[in-house]
């Protein structure tokens, strides 16, 4: 099992590092983490530029000159935790929803349409509404027409995700939110999402029940976002150990405006998250690293190359959102709301190659 | 302390027993290696004869006994092999290896990986002899091999560490003590293999074929030594020069004014 870490550690490595430090793990041959602790720290900040190019040429080696396109299709609001920083949480008066199998469809068809061939469905933690039995229907009725479904849910069981494997979902993320106990039980007034450990442990149990790429994250603005990156580095190692045969990705959700009007605890500035980001590529030259449309257009487009490898397009994180535009009970609110063929032209422009399909149904289905 | 199934060792050499001259040469030549663990041929020793030279000349409280399928071609043979030695000496702890090859004796991955499945399903401590396949290291792992041994350079090459990089992947990867064997022949190869982060070596012929084997078998302890002690240490970063970077990319620094904050 993947024990808690002691997050006031973490937060002490990474406080501080001499440049001597930071420029020996931006050179290294290979970062280990304590090189990461290093690139985490304020000094580093000042060698940002040389580590967005050590980062940048680990990319385009590892994943060649390109950036991965998918779009959430959220499927259900309906939660049933309380989670103090969540447009979805139990006590918001937002209008509920979970899809129907046809609506489903119904906005995958318009994603499909778009040209999108990977999608991740996401709910609330709706275990009635939205359970593994649902996710199964809906995981069938779309597997064929997509090169690769995820799930982005409630933490499930091993025995729940071998099942939906079976069903055609390739892919799960599930981020610790914060993976400092303290701010974690502050932020999770109720519902099962209160069982911290639980939570930890989820990506294991995806990976043992054959999932073949797991997402990890923080959620940027509960607590220090240094420690945070610190504990996902962390994680990432040991998971990679115990879990050879699976691909990991890290995602960057930064708390923006949400129903709830929840403000983010700690301040992390685009500068800290480009920061973040490019320590963990120095880190992990073989992690996925994913920017959502959480962020501004500026941003992504700059991001672009420089380590960042899967960018979503055009979403909407209301359900039934692509169908019906005046969807309302959106999960937060979008940064860059750019439609999938400008972002792929901002991809191209920089001189990557936008790339819609990195997986096929066949791995997982027989027809 | 290094720990292989439960057991401890101080020290990080390990020896084989072949190509000596004699068992005398070979006994003194073992002490003054300081090693804890030795493998034994199974096809060079009579288990049943109590007088064999070199069971004889060995102390059985002093050392771990690792008797190897050196000769067995396939995983039927190496497996045919280890019941025995467990019968006759009574230890589970095996050293297996699978040699089609008789020049190049070179590891066959396919029956060493069967042969390891099988072993550990019959409670043996397996330690497979392999090349050094990263993947096949998780693939033994995963088996329940209680160490992976990954070569140098091929048995008897003295060409020291030719798998560098491959070991390197093997070790970063490693859930078991990862002993580099095969192809050593001097002590600074024991000793890179140290700097590298393997947990232990073995060393057969550099040393039995020396010309001077006891002081030969001093020299690699003391290459074994320096090397751990260095790793442990914390061996200064070694830098990427600037013209590391690919020709395409080139540049050192990257443009970050579209940050806002």
């Amino acid at each position: 099992m993947f024990t808690e870490p002691d997050f006031s550690k973490l937060i002490h490595w990474t406080a501080r590092s001499s440049i001597k430090d930071v420029v020996h793990a931006i050179e290294k041959e290979h970062a280990d983490i304590k090189d990461l602790a290093a690139l985490l720290s304020p000094e580093a900040e000042q060698l940002l530029p040389r580590m967005a190019a050590r980062s940048r040429d680990i990319t385009a080696r590892r994943f060649g000159q390109i950036t991965q396109l998918y779009a959430p299709l959220y499927l259900s609001n309906i939660c049933i935790n309380r989670c103090t920083y969540c447009g979805f949480a139990a006590d918001n008066k937002i209008p509920r929803k979970v899809l129907t199998i046809e609506e489903a469809e119904k906005e995958a068809v318009i994603l499909f349409e778009r040209g999108f061939q990977h999608i991740l469905l996401v709910t609330g933690e709706a275990p009635k509404a939205a359970g593994v039995g649902y996710l199964e229907e809906v995981a069938v009725r779309l597997r064929n027409r997509f090169a690769a479904l995820s799930i982005e849910v409630q933490p499930l069981e091993t025995a729940e995700y071998a099942r939906l494997f079976k069903a055609g979902i390739t892919a799960v993320a599930v981020y610790q939110e914060t993976y400092d106990r303290i701010v974690y039980d502050q932020v999770h007034l109720a519902g099962k999402k209160q069982d911290y450990t639980y939570r930890l442990a989820t990506p294991a149990r995806a990976a043992a029940g054959g999932m073949r790429e797991i997402g990890i994250g923080s959620l940027l603005g509960l607590s220090d976002w240094r420690a945070e990156g610190l504990a996902l580095g962390l994680h990432l190692f040991w998971l990679r150990k115990h879990f050879w045969k699976t691909s990991f990705t890290v995602s960057f959700p930064r708390l923006r405006p949400a129903a709830g009007s929840f403000k983010p605890l700690v301040q992390v500035s685009e500068k800290n998250l480009s920061q973040l980001i490019f320590a963990l590529r120095i880190f992990d030259p073989d992690v996925g690293l994913v920017l959502s449309t959480r962020e501004e257009a500026s941003f992504r487009d700059g991001m672009l190359g420089l380590g960042p490898t899967r960018y979503s397009a055009g979403s909407c994180t209301a359900p039934g959102g692509y169908s019906n535009k005046d969807s309302d009970g959106e999960q937060f609110q979008i940064g860059d709301e750019r439609s999938i063929f400008e972002v792929a032209a901002s991809i191209a422009a920089r001189g990557l190659d936008p790339v819609c399909k990195d997986w096929d149904k066949v791995f997982q289905t027989e027809n | 302390m290094l720990t292989i199934h439960s057991t401890t060792f101080n020290s990080r050499l390990f020896i084989g027993t072949g190509k000596f001259s004699s068992s005398v040469v070979m006994k003194e030549a073992i002490d003054a290696s300081g090693s804890e663990m030795v493998t034994v041929a199974l096809r060079r020793v009579d288990l049943d004869n109590p007088d064999d030279n070199i069971m004889k000349a060995l102390d059985r409280d002093k050392y771990v006994f690792l008797p190897n399928t050196s000769g067995a071609r396939n995983a039927e043979e190496a497996i045919r092999l280890a019941r025995l030695a467990r019968a006759a000496s009574g230890s589970n702890w095996l050293k297996l290896e699978v040699t089609p090859d008789p020049r190049t004796l070179l590891p066959d991955p396919v029956d060493t990986l069967l042969a390891t499945q099988q072993l550990v399903k019959e409670g043996f401590i397996v330690l497979p002899y392999m090349n050094a396949d990263p993947i096949l290291a998780l693939r033994l792992q995963d088996a329940g091999a209680a160490a992976v041994m990954p070569l140098g350079a091929p048995i008897g090459t003295n060409q020291g560490i030719k798998t560098e990089l491959l070991i390197a992947i093997i070790i970063e990867q490693a859930r078991v003590p990862v002993v580099v064997d095969a192809g050593l022949g001097a002590p600074s190869h024991a000793a890179q293999a140290m700097e590298m982060g393997a947990d232990a070596v073995l060393v057969n012929t550099a040393i039995a074929v020396a010309d001077n084997p006891v002081r030969m078998a001093k020299a690699f302890r003391m290459g074994v030594e320096a090397g751990r002690e260095a790793f442990e240490a914390g061996l200064g970063r070694k830098s990427i020069s600037a013209s590391c970077s690919s020709p395409e990319t080139g540049m050192l620094t990257a443009d970050l004014d579209f940050i806002k904050s």
